[in-house]
């Protein structure tokens, strides 16, 4: 369950990117996060696993509270929030394997532990063929598909995907929300940051807009709702 | 910590001292010579230190006998000595004697002032019963008739004290100056670590590794360099010192002067070297993990 009350953030340089923002989602939903560049939805999202840290209000994130919570204390939270980007972040000199297993190593656990979830969650996102190729070898939808395997592969509570497709054509994004569906239906809560009105408009799931630091838009199965 | 994640966190650090293989050996270097300075450095203080307490402990007052005193006033002498206050026993050194011991510490070449030749004098030894009360013995003894001059340790232990305080300071100002500049080496190498395994940073923090398991494997690298950086002075250090050792055990035979002795002087400013070397690595690295990880 994630939990925001009257949130503010206020950057040094005078911009304030989140101006009283509250919103409430339940463990398990599927939120889309829509809205103009420079809405706020970045920081909405960062605040969730404390890249950001709010001026104000609360922040709450299953027993976590963000804005109260010690840095030392971060590395814990984020062990239940999984964070995917645009930009996939793999390791180019790691291979499928190690790529996924590293995200596991780091925070200790053990070589057996490892090997059998980074089986299951490349079976998951349907790359176990491909376990020994460097991220090089494989197009930009299945880079993507590793990204996701390694975010969940410490299997976190939430799922935070900040524009997942935003550099896939029309079918491969399809194909990674197939992949998002399916892990949330295992109960995940996802969180998807997104400019693509054809993805928010045909799989339907709850949207939340952002403009100008708040929720102006909460809609229970909701439609992109911007001009493309 | 898990025996795995030690491991890896030293596997870790070889890799990246590997990797930029010049910067470490820059930082290696550094640590080297400020080290091999400190050390030598170091090591000669404590040996004047030595010298210097040896010469204050020295409890006896040298009492040149005038060359012209025959032997009936020398006898006169030797009994003036023997009846002052704090004055143990007195022992008297022929001209001869001193001689020898010269040529004992300095070598053949004086065997050429052998007989008439001999410039020194004939010496009463005058032993007193504790170091603080050579100085008052030899006042006295300088007010004595046929008496040449009157020479004793505490007067040059004084003066080696004095200048070994402003040795010591100028050095210090030296090494301080030497080990910035190997913590600055240091923490350059390790920024270049860190900058060039910043994504692998980034996604540790993402998935949730602790500051900590961030933080060693830099640690490691900059107390390997230090490390290193160390063994290198420490064994050039003791060659030279064992060296130079033996070559002053022979000089100072007879004296009552010595050489700290290598066993346990070598272990202790070795691992004193050491010691210092992985500390000046682990602040070097500490500073840059501070300024770009922000963790």
């Amino acid at each position: 369950m994630i939990e925001m009350l009257n949130v503010y953030k206020k950057y040094p340089n005078g911009i304030t990117a989140v101006n009283g923002l509250t919103v409430r989602i339940e463990q398990g939903e599927f939120v889309y996060v829509v809205g103009p560049s420079g809405a706020g939805k970045s920081t909405f999202i960062k605040m969730m696993y404390r890249e950001e840290r709010a001026t104000k209000g609360t922040i709450k994130v299953g027993e976590f509270d963000l804005v109260t919570m010690k840095d030392k204390d971060i590395p814990y939270l984020r062990r239940h929030v999984g964070v995917v980007f645009q930009d996939f972040k793999l390791l180019p000199r790691l291979t499928v394997y190690e790529n996924i297993a590293y995200a596991m190593e780091v925070v200790e656990k053990s070589p057996k532990v490892i090997k059998k979830r980074v089986l299951e969650v490349l079976d998951l996102v349907g790359l176990k063929h491909k376990i020994r190729m460097f991220p090089t070898e494989l197009s930009g939808g299945e880079q993507q598909r590793i990204a996701i395997a390694r975010a969940i592969a410490n299997m976190p509570r939430v799922l935070i995907a900040d524009e997942p497709t935003g550099n896939l054509d029309p079918d491969t994004s399809m194909e990674i929300m197939t992949i998002l569906e399916e892990i949330n239906n295992q109960g995940t809560t996802v969180i998807m940051a997104t400019h693509n009105s054809q993805i928010v408009n045909v799989v339907k799931h709850r949207v939340l807009a952002v403009e100008n630091g708040r929720i102006v838009r909460d809609q229970l199965e909701g439609d992109y709702g911007y001009e493309v | 910590m898990k025996f795995r994640t030690i491991k890896r966190h030293l596997v870790e650090s070889l890799k990246s001292l590997k990797r930029n293989g010049w910067m470490s050996l820059a930082a290696i270097s550094a640590v080297a010579v400020t080290l091999l300075l400190v050390g030598s450095f170091v090591a000669m203080l404590m040996n004047v230190n030595k010298l210097a307490t040896d010469i204050e402990n020295d409890v006896s007052v040298r009492v040149y006998i005038d060359l012209a005193a025959d032997d009936k006033e020398q006898k006169k002498l030797e009994t003036e000595l023997t009846k002052f206050d704090n004055v143990d026993s007195v022992e008297f050194s022929s001209r001869e004697s001193e001689l020898k011991q010269v040529v004992g510490s300095y070598g053949n070449e004086f065997n050429l002032f052998q007989g008439d030749d001999n410039p020194l004098y004939d010496v009463f030894i005058v032993n007193t019963d504790k170091p603080e009360n050579t100085s008052a013995v030899a006042k006295k003894s300088e007010k004595l008739e046929h008496v040449a001059k009157v020479n004793y340790g505490g007067a040059t232990a004084d003066n080696l004290f004095k200048t070994m305080s402003t040795v010591r300071n100028v050095g210090v100002v030296i090494i301080g100056a030497l080990v910035l500049t190997a913590v600055f080496l240091i923490s350059n190498t390790i920024r270049i670590t860190i900058m060039s395994r910043k994504t692998e940073i980034e996604i540790m923090k993402l998935v949730g590794a602790t500051n900590w398991f961030i933080r060693w494997p830099f640690l490691i690298e900059g107390a390997l360099i230090g490390f290193v950086g160390s063994v290198i002075p420490v064994a050039f250090i003791s060659f030279l010192y064992i060296t130079i050792y033996d070559i002053g055990t022979t000089y100072l035979s007879g004296t009552y002067f010595a050489l700290l002795p290598p066993v346990p002087f070598l272990y202790q400013i070795g691992g004193a070297m050491l010691a210092v070397g992985i500390v000046i690595g682990a602040i070097g690295s500490s500073i840059s993990i501070r300024r770009f990880l922000k963790v």
